[in-house]
């Protein structure tokens, strides 16, 4: 108050921000605190006993005992890491797979198809992903069993005498991942390249470059940031699948995710068990973290 | 190769060639399980005998369709509750988690942002073991020190809810930023200035301005928590939820009622995501 009974502007416009001080830590606290609730109880400490766990094993006295038989398991085991380096392997296989599949589609729709119909396409690209995992592969299950759709179709137009079994092998089980996962490259690839500048790919043919070279020199660097979080996103998925490989790969599809199940439900053996966990989890970070150091992003490129 | 650059007819040919074919592949699995959902017929194969409904509304001792089909509706059942009680958790928790992240400052803000996002790298059969070991353990925990057994702590009900809850919440989050992003903080400005207190401006302004992206944000939550098969593969009780009784039935064998019931699904998806689309656009 100044002294002649009118506010001072000043002042007043200073109180108010002070309030408005005071109050903020009021909301920080009531939006900090449901979140941390949610981050420590469910992903942070939940990790940590994952960890603890893995390092525990029961001695001949039955008590619980510090050690590292866990994880030396899994290297005398060859079926352990095989499997583990073998689901690393076709995860790398299938994303790059996915990633040539999904590229000239997503151009397709950003660059070539009329625009009045790219919404649509776009639309309908989306819509089989809308539709729970299972119903999909169950699908391409009917499509290609021996006594499937495909079958049926091959020998009633004469071109095979008997059914031939097409599920159950490697072949299938790729083709069922890069089906599942598909959506989670196209939809990255469409936003970057509908950000890329159609005079750009003109300029580069009047000075006379092929398809190749603009593929390779405007398309793909444009396309990076893209790709990086399309390919993580897709290998995360392909590492961590379940149902696909379970159910179009067959008995031995040796996937390491039933490796884990298998120590968890029907052995019972949650130590082990945590211990391949715990190894999934690694891979999966080291090569998300490699694919982001190695093309200069963060983690937030996928959350786009 | 462009729209607006002259191309020769092999390439415009070969590459619409490609995409009919990348659809027929998109939309084949589907297509078929719908129409064998209408064949009478006791398995889900063809040669076609005949169109019938019976995979939905037959009541006999050889075909029992879906609507009949007690183990089936029960999980449904199970699936839409999980579903309803994870929208619930996670709608609020993820738009508090968008205010946090788009609107405060506090030490450690990078940090918690990390842990945010990193649910999106944890492959989902990660996150179902660690939260059934924690659980477990805190179960364990509370048995011997007090001699408390908790429920929620075992498979069942409660947990897959839980388990499930831990992983929306970040899409949740991703949806309401978004939005949140967008606002314009003058708006808030001039409320604050007027007299208002941070928590009406938030309830009359800000909450205002986000719903479509919180509408958005719980339907996406339900949809995920109704498909969920990897967290809750570990999580699971005796109530099975939906995609894990399709995945013992298909594993199993399989009858055209479960032809049936992923046609229901997917007409039900589908007519959620053209609503969506179209109030989505709307709302632009």
């Amino acid at each position: 108050m100044s002294s002649d009974g009118i506010e001072n502007p000043a002042s007043v416009l200073r109180e108010r921000r002070d309030t408005m001080k005071n109050q903020k830590p009021w909301t920080l606290f009531f939006f900090l605190t449901p979140v941390v609730l949610w981050l420590f109880l469910m992903i942070v400490l939940p990790h940590i006993d994952l960890l603890i766990m893995s390092f525990r094993v029961e001695n001949d006295e039955e008590k619980m005992v510090w050690s590292l038989a866990n994880y030396i398991n899994f290297f005398d085991e060859p079926i352990y890491w095989f499997t583990f380096v073998r689901t690393a392997l076709y995860s790398i296989l299938v994303t790059g797979l996915t990633f040539v599949v999904a590229l000239p589609i997503a151009f397709f729709i950003t660059k070539v198809a009329a625009p009045r119909i790219k919404g649509s396409l776009t639309l309908l690209l989306l819509l089989p992903f809308w539709v729970s995992e299972l119903v999909r592969v169950y699908g391409w299950m009917i499509l290609l069993r021996e006594s499937g759709v495909i079958n049926h179709f091959l020998i009633s137009s004469g071109i095979l005498n008997q059914p031939v079994e097409m599920l159950y092998n490697d072949v299938t089980m790729v083709l069922g991942l890069i089906y599942t996962s598909m959506l989670f490259m196209v939809i990255p690839l469409i936003s970057v390249l509908d950000s890329l500048d159609d005079s750009m790919i003109e300029a580069a043919f009047d000075l006379g470059a092929n398809m190749w070279s603009v593929l390779f020199k405007i398309i793909i660097p444009h396309a990076k940031p893209g790709i990086v979080s399309g390919s993580i996103v897709v290998f995360m998925l392909t590492l961590g699948n379940y149902l696909t490989p379970n159910l179009m790969g067959g008995k031995n599809s040796l996937w390491f995710t039933e490796q884990i199940y298998n120590q968890f439900i029907a052995s019972f053996n949650w130590n082990q068990g945590s211990a391949f966990g715990f190894l999934l989890l690694l891979l999966s970070s080291i090569i998300v973290w490699l694919g982001l150091k190695l093309t200069g992003q963060t983690l937030k490129v996928v959350a786009k | 190769m462009i729209r607006s650059l002259p191309t020769s007819k092999i390439y415009d040919n070969g590459f619409r060639l490609y995409v009919l074919f990348y659809f027929c592949f998109l939309f084949a699995p589907l297509l078929v399980t719908c129409i064998l959902a209408f064949n009478d017929s006791q398995f889900p194969a063809l040669p076609w005998k005949g169109f019938t409904f019976d995979w939905f509304t037959a009541d006999r001792p050889d075909r029992i369709g879906i609507f009949h089909d007690q183990i089936n509706l029960d999980s449904i059942w199970v699936s839409a509750q999980v579903a309803f009680f994870v929208t619930l958790l996670s709608v609020p928790v993820g738009t508090c988690a968008s205010f946090l992240f788009e609107q405060e400052d506090f030490r450690f803000k990078p940090l918690l942002y990390f842990l945010m996002l990193a649910p999106l790298v944890i492959p989902g059969v990660i996150l179902g073991i660690s939260i059934l070991l924690f659980s477990n353990t805190l179960g364990t925990y509370f048995e011997m020190r007090w001699d408390l057994d908790i429920g929620l702590f075992r498979p069942g009900f409660w947990l897959v809810v839980l388990g499930q809850f831990s992983f929306i919440t970040t899409l949740v989050t991703l949806v309401v930023s978004a939005r949140l992003k967008k606002f314009d903080r003058t708006l808030e400005e001039a409320a604050l200035n007027l007299g208002a207190n941070r928590f009406s401006v938030i309830w009359h302004i800000t909450l205002k301005f986000l719903r479509p992206a919180i509408f958005g944000g719980g339907a996406l939550a339900f949809l995920m928590s109704f498909e969920n098969f990897n967290t809750t593969l570990f999580l699971v009780g005796p109530e099975a939820t939906l995609p894990i009784n399709l995945y013992l039935q298909v594993r199993d064998g399989s009858t055209p009622v479960i032809n049936a019931i992923s046609f229901l699904l997917i007409v039900g998806t589908s007519l959620a995501a053209v609503i969506q689309l179209y109030f989505g656009r709307k709302e632009d």
